[in-house]
């Protein structure tokens, strides 16, 4: 089997604009009995004002509870009987929703993805009831040693900038959003301008376009918000530092980071290898050899790049008993040390693009793997080669291209550091 | 089984193969017949912590090299230790099979367990269960499982307790992966883009030299019948509360289990049965659902059992409503019961848990790790054709063994209710 011809690429991903702006992006799996759509729309918690932080998330998690066609009760048990799965979550820049069903249920997904966007009506009960659930999660939230780090981070590394909260509001805020709140953020922000569509399986795709036409069309929303103008984000200039105390845990969480590239920096590819030798390669690179492997401190210990339509963040989290924790941060800080001030070796970018390229035809073997491929193509632009061109662009980046991206992000005096736990 | 070749080495080593050539992929997995039921008090998380130390390197296969030669090849290799059984996986672009091949069958026998890996492993574990320990869940079920289980070894975690890994020695650990790290006690199978014939050879060459080993006595402690119906409170942090009730539940090799498969999907959604891929299917139109859920007594509500050799446990985890005492939502738990015990269900439930189990076979066949994971899976606690009848022993359910199960299994005086009572607290 050649593996170059397996990955997408622009002789078997069909792309359509619809005249409303909807982007379909399909690819034909007729191994597979089942189909498989991912998508996304251009709104999310970048629209919610302070006091109604998690009001994007608040609508998107009604959106199925109810239409101008369906209750609650029928939308799942059209679903469930079927064994099908639909569900949207909002972000920060977009809505995120997608659904997989066998292959004879695909026109129900369609129908059911269009009835929700379009006309949901947030009947009153449904939306107290969701109001409790949400409040349930915010207190779990809370409870939770790797998600108050990861919440206090933000904070301390995105300061005044809406990247600094949490899309899912504050247990005040979700009190504080009424249900016409919901129904009239989604008449001005839902519209098709920028949806997207990705769908793989034993499809046809003229046919597929003919279908989502049908129920997406002819949908049109004036009123649909360009998004919003975002300030700019400098990195920190000295190390700041917080710890939020939880009673009665064993473990502490920490994470501590800085300011990574955008998704469409030039800088990526080099940042996001030099972060797979960093955190990632083998069992966690670099940090987990350190942390794991060498001092027995924790069960996890790695990095992460996180590259979205805005600056990311470049974080390493680690999971340590309490009183490891000054132990843990020290040992991390002075890998981020080495790592800016002596950069990767060649054998360690080698192993790194080996990685990175041989793990493709893993990451591509499923309808879904191919559709989440398929969305990072358009909504950051990529091209639709992208995968074919793929391999070059990893092999062609140097150490020293590693090291510039690193020194130009990571600044090993000037960190954002959380921690939470006893 | 016209796709798949099951065979048994001269050794005992059982292997299974099978083709598929949708993807230039190899998946593969072997299962060792150990878990945490083979272990006694005072040396419990031995399996797991022997898994651990299947990644710390064997003389050919240095630990530190292992880890980057699969990442190198682009490959995924992870290890899961369950009640019954260990199992260890590879999934890698075809041409890089033969590291994953000669890998596994060099682990078999020749781990090192370096005592200083042993030490530095200890704390690692240790800092697992404390990750653990967070979770307010796994507080709560690993004391229904203690009270649930008071003779049966099923009775402890996997991860084993605090006791025994601050204290289990490297001779312990040698000794148990001695004992059970044997072919005749192993499960080896293989999907993807190979040829079948060709890979049996090879495998041949790889395992015939390992000896047969003496079988290894197990624990046999049967469960005596719960006496009674057992209540108990765990006390953390946080604010909000858990309930979990739970039943002793029929083996996976008994009719029953079926049974109660169709009736944990109509119950409270099906549980999914794919270990990688596929997902699971919500469960917002199930009887405990509108029951429970709907009414507001409850945020939350789960189900599920797990295919054991041993009779193991049916569980319900309710999630607490901000303002509402989960006691209310217990009793609606009891009234659903007992109506699926008194009247018997439509048929059409048991053709709509058809349809659900269907699609998620369906999804989870899109992934070659997953069906190389049901090819030794079954084995562990019945056989492949376990799976492979799996739909057709669904649709021979009918509504009077449905009502049937729900009458054996879920009897108040033989589970145990575990309340987890938050300490309370203000929250940001």
């Amino acid at each position: 089997m050649n593996q170059t011809h397996s990955l997408p690429g622009p002789d078997d991903i069909t792309r359509f604009v619809l005249p409303n702006g909807i982007t379909l992006l399909l690819r034909s799996n007729f191994n597979s009995p089942s189909v498989t759509l991912h998508g996304y729309l251009p709104v999310g918690s970048l629209f919610d004002p302070d006091e109604k932080l998690g009001l994007s998330d608040f609508a998107t998690s009604s959106l199925m509870r109810g239409t101008e066609t369906r209750s609650f009760e029928q939308i799942f048990d059209s679903l469930e009987s079927v064994g099908a799965v639909l569900g949207f979550s909002a972000g920060t820049h977009t809505t995120s929703f997608s659904a997989r069903s066998l292959m004879e249920d695909l026109p129900l997904i369609f129908d059911l993805l269009a009835d929700c966007l379009r006309q949901p009506v947030f009947p009153p009960a449904e939306v107290k009831k969701l109001r409790s659930q949400l409040l349930t999660g915010l207190a779990m939230r809370a409870q939770s040693t790797g998600d108050m780090a990861a919440i206090t981070f933000d904070k301390l590394l995105f300061r005044d900038h809406p990247y600094a909260r949490p899309d899912d509001g504050y247990p005040k805020t979700i009190r504080a959003i009424q249900r016409d709140d919901l129904a009239d953020f989604h008449r001005r922000c839902f519209g098709p301008a920028g949806m997207t569509l990705a769908i793989v399986g034993a499809v046809d795709p003229a046919r597929v376009r003919d279908q989502v036409e049908e129920v997406l069309g002819d949908w049109v929303n004036p009123l649909q918000p360009a998004p919003p103008a975002l300030p700019e984000l400098l990195p920190l200039s000295e190390t700041v530092r917080q710890h939020v105390p939880l009673a009665g845990k064993s473990q502490s969480d920490l994470l501590l980071g800085v300011l990574g590239p955008r998704r469409r920096s030039p800088d990526y590819p080099a940042a996001s290898l030099g972060n797979s030798i960093l955190g990632q390669f083998g069992m966690m690179g670099r940090i987990g050899d350190v942390v794991r492997e060498r001092s027995g401190l924790a069960y996890y210990a790695s990095s992460n790049l996180s590259a979205g339509l805005g600056p990311g963040s470049w974080e390493v989290s680690a999971g340590v008993n309490p009183s490891n924790l000054e132990k843990a941060l020290d040992l991390i800080i002075r890998e981020l040390k080495l790592f800016t001030e002596n950069g990767v070796t060649q054998e360690e970018l080698s192993d790194s693009q080996d990685n990175f390229v041989g793990r493709l035809p893993l990451s591509l073997e499923s309808n879904a793997g191919v559709a989440a491929a398929l969305i990072n193509l358009e909504r950051f632009d990529l091209g639709l080669d992208y995968y074919r061109k793929y391999e070059g662009m990893i092999r062609a980046i140097t150490p020293a291209m590693v090291v510039e991206a690193a020194r130009r992000y990571i600044n090993p005096s000037a960190l954002a550091i959380a921690t939470c736990g006893p | 089984m016209s796709d798949c070749l099951l065979t048994t080495l001269e050794n005992g080593l059982m292997v299974a193969l099978k083709e598929i050539h949708t993807s230039p992929l190899i998946s593969q997995w072997i299962w060792y017949r150990v878990g945490s039921k083979d272990e006694k008090s005072g040396s419990t998380g031995l399996s797991h912590w022997v898994e651990h130390m299947q990644f710390k390197g064997t003389a050919r296969f240095p630990a530190s090299m292992l880890d980057k030669a699969i990442a190198r090849a682009g490959g995924q290799w992870n290890a899961f230790t369950f009640l019954d059984w260990t199992t260890y996986f590879e999934t890698m672009p075809a041409p890089a099979i033969d590291l994953a091949l000669n890998l596994e069958a060099d682990r078999m026998r020749n781990s090192l367990f370096d005592p200083q890996e042993v030490e530095s492993e200890r704390t690692v574990i240790i800092s697992e269960r404390e990750g653990n320990e967070n979770e307010p869940i796994f507080r709560l079920s690993e004391a229904i499982q203690q009270a649930a289980f008071r003779v049966h070894p099923y009775h402890h975690e996997v991860i084993g307790d605090m006791a025994d890994l601050l204290t289990l020695t490297r001779e312990q650990l040698y000794q148990h992966y001695q004992a059970f790290y044997q072919p005749n006690n192993a499960v080896l199978a293989l999907a993807g883009d190979f040829d079948c014939a060709d890979m049996l050879e090879r495998i041949q060459a790889l395992y015939s030299a390992i000896p047969t080993a003496p079988a290894v006595p197990r624990l046999e402690r049967p469960e005596p019948a719960q006496p009674g119906e057992i209540r108990l409170d765990v006390e953390g942090p946080g604010e909000t509360a858990f309930l979990e009730a739970s039943y002793h539940a029929p083996a996976a090799n008994t009719d029953d289990f079926f049974a109660l498969s169709v009736l944990d999907s109509l119950l409270a959604g099906p549980s999914n049965l794919n270990m990688f891929g596929g997902g699971g299917i919500s469960n917002k139109t199930s009887r405990l659902y509108h029951a429970i859920v709907d009414r507001e007594l409850a945020v939350g509500v789960h189900g599920g059992f797990s295919a054991t050799i041993d009779p193991f446990l049916y569980s319900f985890t309710l999630t607490g409503h901000p303002t509402r005492p989960l006691k209310r939502a217990l009793s609606a738990l009891d009234d659903e019961i007992k109506r699926l015990q008194d009247e018997p269900v439509n048929p059409d439930e048991i053709a709509r848990a058809i349809k659900q189990a269907r699609a998620m076979f369906a999804f989870g066949a899109e992934n070659i790790t997953n069906q190389a994971f049901w090819l030794g899976y079954a084995e562990m606690f019945a056989s492949y054709a376990w799976f492979s009848g799996y739909l057709e022993k669904l649709s021979q359910v009918s509504p009077a063994d449905v009502q049937r199960a729900a009458q054996n299994t879920f009897q108040t005086s033989s589970r145990v209710v575990g309340n987890y009572l938050p300490s309370g607290g203000e929250i940001e």
